[in-house]
This record gives structure tokens, sequence and C-alpha cells, in this order.
């Protein structure tokens, strides 16, 4: 068990050091000129030089790097090169409505996909079930703006009942959790609804009705549980499809989170800040991998740690 | 379909010419993926035949395409499917955006695919330090925010249908190799394959001619569903504005350039919105049916 944890801590820490120097390489050949951009139109060459110096811009590619990773490893994302502030002070004071949005997404997703999924499972190969299912696929093939912008419509412009966007009270939160939750349904319910097959024709289920327990709690006590632990460990790979989302749904709601800092940022060309979205986000998802790959055997003993 | 398996690796053009007409069958069968199929054809029919079908110039900014206030007009007899802000024919438009969103997806896809089965067929046989290497780099695009990524790059480069087409396929071929990789390396145990080996057939004929026939059924279901994100990330791309770039119309752009707009011209969202769901589920509708019909293994658990 240490050595194995051991071995995925060093595996998830090279990940994000790739990760770093890839994203590194990339804003490296940014042709758009930072240095340019900060000092303004109309600024002299020798500014725009001046300028480049002090971020270290002038540099050799490989003396930049280093200097940013010896950096990173002291917590230090850099500055933004507009709003001169720390990258980490940026991200922190967004992190908790991203945070936020995360987690109510994850309910949304639990609740209608597991439904959606047991339901499917009893009903299997009804109308119900095939209905079911294609309305899990149509989640998953509905990208996140659209989904956003009609759900704006519906329920902001013309209900009225949310709304149209910002940040601050429960109301606020409902339509961007829901769309970022939609398209873990479609996924969610589909595992359910596979896993809840698997129990339902498992001997202790037979045991129980033989029993003469009622329907409703061979469900509810027996079957339920076995079918949503090895679901409830897939949480953590859901993050990565969360933090794919948030640049998009952040932007059509107005959420002031994370996603929406990085979109800000990719249209002003902040080198720094786009960095530190990228890091930040790839480090819940290896976190997110790492969590389920643990939690997975202690779920179901039948998985071996390897 | 066990039976046949030692007949593939030898004769695979007459071991399929048989099993293709069962999948059709079986696609047909289902109402759900023979809609899909149904609409995937009549939307490839759609980008083909565009110049004849669409009814106006798609970029045509007309004067009698805007109310007397400027406003876009909704559908109506004249203009099927409405206007939109400049006064051009969103129908006209939306046909056009087809042959945007399939020529994408297709060569983005073609791409991916042909790049993740490559690097899961020469991991997967190769082993050892290949392996290790290629599966880490998998390793890393798995924990790279996708789209973040392909806007990063999509910004870098100035977008083009082929730039675009190349940063969807740099996000998307990962899942392939995984795939594929796994099928390889079990692939590459089995005794014909052996048997290959100890005859001296070279590393390049044993993985062409007797492991990629058996891989085959893999890699159409996994093309099939990866055309379904390869469209929504090409949407998305262009809804962002650093995708396909106006004025050549897709479906994503279209949503991006008349958003502002959306409270009073619903239209102008639901219907390219529409769009792109039909086409990502038709493929991944069509893509599920194909993993059933082709895949014994998981036959029984739906």
């Amino acid at each position: 068990m240490w050595s194995y944890l051991i071995r995925r801590l060093i595996e998830a820490a090279l990940i994000l050091l790739g990760i770093s120097l890839v994203t590194f390489v990339l804003l490296y050949l940014v042709p758009a000129d930072p240095a340019r951009q900060i000092a303004g139109r109309s600024a002299t060459a020798e500014t725009v030089a001046n300028i480049r110096a002090q971020l270290g811009l002038d540099q050799p590619f490989h003396i930049q790097y280093v200097r940013y990773l010896g950096n990173l490893l002291q917590g230090d994302l850099g500055r933004s090169y507009l709003q001169r502030t720390e990258v980490s002070e940026l991200i922190a004071a967004r992190m908790p409505a991203t945070l936020l949005l995360m987690l109510a997404a994850i309910v949304v997703e639990l609740i209608v996909g597991l439904t959606i999924g047991a339901v499917a499972a009893l009903r299997r190969n009804t109308p119900v079930d095939h209905g079911l299912m294609v309305f899990s696929f149509v989640t998953i093939s509905a990208p996140q703006f659209v989904v956003g912008i009609l759900l704006l419509y519906v329920f902001a412009v013309q209900l009225g009942w949310f709304p149209i966007g910002g940040y601050g009270t429960f109301a606020h939160l409902v339509l961007p959790a829901v769309t970022i939750g939609l398209l873990g349904t479609g996924w969610y319910s589909r595992m359910m609804r596979s896993s809840m097959i698997d129990v339902l024709a498992q001997d202790f289920v037979r045991t129980a009705r033989a029993k003469g327990l009622g329907r409703m709690r061979i469900i509810l006590r027996h079957v339920g549980p076995n079918a949503i632990l090895p679901i409830i460990a897939m949480i953590g790979i859901d993050i990565g499809l969360f933090m794919s989302g948030i640049v998009v749904v952040e932007s059509v709601f107005g959420w002031p989170g994370i996603g929406q800092l990085a979109w800000q940022a990719i249209q002003r060309v902040d080198i720094p800040i786009i960095m530190g979205v990228t890091l930040v986000s790839a480090f819940f998802i290896v976190l997110g991998n790492l969590l389920a790959d643990l939690i997975a055997p202690m779920v179901d003993p039948r998985i071996k740690l390897k | 379909m066990n039976t046949e398996t030692t007949n593939v690796p030898d004769q695979p053009a007459t071991a399929k010419r048989h099993p293709a007409k069962a999948v059709l069958l079986a696609i047909l069968k289902r109402p759900q993926s023979a809609f899909g199929l149904i609409v995937i054809v009549a939307m490839v029919l759609a980008a083909v035949l565009a110049p004849w079908i669409v009814p106006y110039d798609p970029n045509d900014q007309m004067f009698d395409g805007l109310s007397l206030e400027g406003a876009p007009l909704p559908p109506s007899a004249k203009f099927w499917l409405g206007t939109d802000l400049l006064g051009r024919d969103l129908f006209s438009r939306l046909v056009l955006g087809t042959q945007t969103s399939l020529i994408i997806g297709v060569l983005a896809n073609g791409i991916a695919v042909v790049l993740g089965a490559t690097v899961g067929i020469v991991a997967g046989y190769f082993g050892g330090v290949v392996a290790a290497v290629l599966m880490r780099i998998t390793d890393l695009m798995m924990a790279f925010p996708a789209l973040l990524l392909a806007i990063v790059l999509a910004a870098i480069f100035k977008p083009s249908l082929l730039i675009v087409a190349l940063v969807i396929a740099m996000v998307n071929w990962v899942q392939m190799a995984r795939v594929v990789y796994t099928e390889t390396r079990s692939m590459a145990q089995r005794d014909f394959i052996e048997v290959q080996r100890a005859m001296g057939a070279s590393a390049p004929r044993i993985l062409i001619r007797h492991i990629l026939p058996h891989l085959i059924y893999s890699i159409i279901v996994f093309g099939t569903l990866g055309i379904s994100t390869t469209v929504l990330l090409e949407a998305t791309l262009s809804y962002l504005g650093v995708g396909v770039q106006p004025p050549t119309p897709s479906w994503g752009n279209i949503i991006f350039e008349n958003q502002t707009y959306f409270a009073n011209a619903p239209w102008l969202v639901f219907f390219p919105g529409l769009a792109i769901v039909l086409l990502a589920l038709s493929f991944n509708l069509l893509g599920d049916a194909l993993r059933d019909a082709l895949d014994p293994k998981l036959k029984g658990r739906h």
C-alpha cells in the first residue's frame, strides 16, 4: 500500500512537471508580444525593450523555464502582466467560486444520474429504459454553451425564476450547476445502469427475495448501496470533465471563478495567468485520478493495487 | 463470432464482407441507431449538395432580411429559420455550417485515429521503454484540461480550418491510443503472433497483416464515437471565437456572432444548437450500436 502510494505520488509530480513544461513551451510560442501589450501602442521601442528585460522575456528559453520552475516550487505562480497582481492571489480569490460550482455540479449529477441509471436498470429493455438512455446520450452530446444559453433563455429570460448571470445567492448557482452537472449525468446514469444490472443478477439479491423482503427494501437496502459504491469511486475522474467545462460555463453565466479568469487572460494574452490556471486545473485532475485509484480498491476489494 | 477470429488475419477481405451486412442490419433494427444513421446521411447529403439546397447566398446581407427597426427576422415562409443580426438567411448559413462541421469532424478525427492507433499499436507491440515513454505521454495528455489546451493552442496559431482540425486532433488522439494499446498488448502475446515471429516475419508485417485486422472493430467504434467529441469541440472553440473564423459559417460561430441578441432572437441560438446536438448525438448513437454489434464481449450487458 505505502510503496504504491509513494510511486503514484512521484508519478503525479512528474505529470505536473511535464504539464508545466508543455504549457511553457506553448506559451513561449505565442506570437503576441506581452511587453508590447503592457507598454501600450504609443510606447517607444526602448520602453518595450525595458519592460521585456524587466520581465526576463529577453532571456533564452531554458533560463526562463528554470526560473519559472524555481518560483513554482515556492508556490509563486508569477505576476499577471496586465493586472500587476500575484497570479496565486488572483487564483486564490476566485477558487471558492469554482469549488462551490464544482460541488453543486457533483450533487446535481449524482442525484439525477444515479436516479436515471437505477430506474433504467429496474425497467431494463422497456421503453422507459430506452427513453432514459437516449436522454443520457443527449446530455453528453449537447455542448455546454448551448445548454447554458438555452437554460438562461427559458428559466431566466422567459420565466424569470433565476437571475441572468452573476454570483452571490443560491439562485445564481442553480443554472450553472445544472449546465455542468447535465454532462456528468449522462456518464453516471450509464455507469449506474450497468452497475445495477450486475448487482441485480447476484445471488444475495435472490436470497433476499427468497426471504420475502419487499421489493423497495431490497432495492434501497441491498442493491442500491452495492451498485453505487463503485461509482462513487469515479468522482475523482469526473474532475477532469469539470475542469474542461468551467471556461465555457463560467463565461456564459458570468461566474467569477478561475475559468472566467482564464478566458479573460487568453483574450489579453496574459500568459502567467493562463499558465497558472492550467497548472491548478491539472493539479486537481491529477489529484482526482489519484483519489479514484486509491478509493476504488477500498470500496471494491476485487480491484487489486498494482 | 469467436470461431472466425482465426480466419480474420489471413483473409480479412472475405471475412469482412459478410459481417458488414449483419452490422448494417443490426443498426437499422434499433430505432435509436437507425435514427442516428439517417441524420448522418441527411447531413452528409446536405453538405455535399449545399450549393443546390441553399435558398440564398449564405453571406448575402439582405436588405429585406432585417425588420424596419433593423432587427433579425423570426422564421417565416420566406426565411425558413429566420435571419441573423446582419440580415443573412440562417437556414443557408446552417447548411454551409454542416460542411464546416463535417469537414473538421472527419479531418480532425481522421488525424486523431491514425495518430492514436499508431501510438497504441507501436507501444503495445514493442512494450518496454517505447511503451513506457508513449504511455506516459498519454498520461500527460489525460491530465491536461482538454478544452483549455485547445483554446490556448487555437489562440496561439491563427485559426484556419486545418489548424482547428489539428488542434482538435492533438487533444483527441489519446483515448484511441489507450484502447489500441491495451488490445495490442494482449494480442502480441497470443500464440499465432508468436508463430509468425518465429517464422521470421518482420514487425511491420505482423503489425499490419496480423494485429491490425483484429483491432479494426475497436478502431471503427471509437472512431465513430470520436467524431461526436470532435464536432462538440469544434463548436465550442468556434463559439469562443478561437475556432472557425467568420465569415465562414460554423454552427459554433453562428451562436458566437448572435448570442448578445439571444433574448430577443432565440432562434439564432436554438437552431444551430439543435444542429450540433443532432449531429453529435447521431454519432454517439451509431457508435454505441456499432460497439454492441461488433464487440461480442460486451453483448448481454445491454
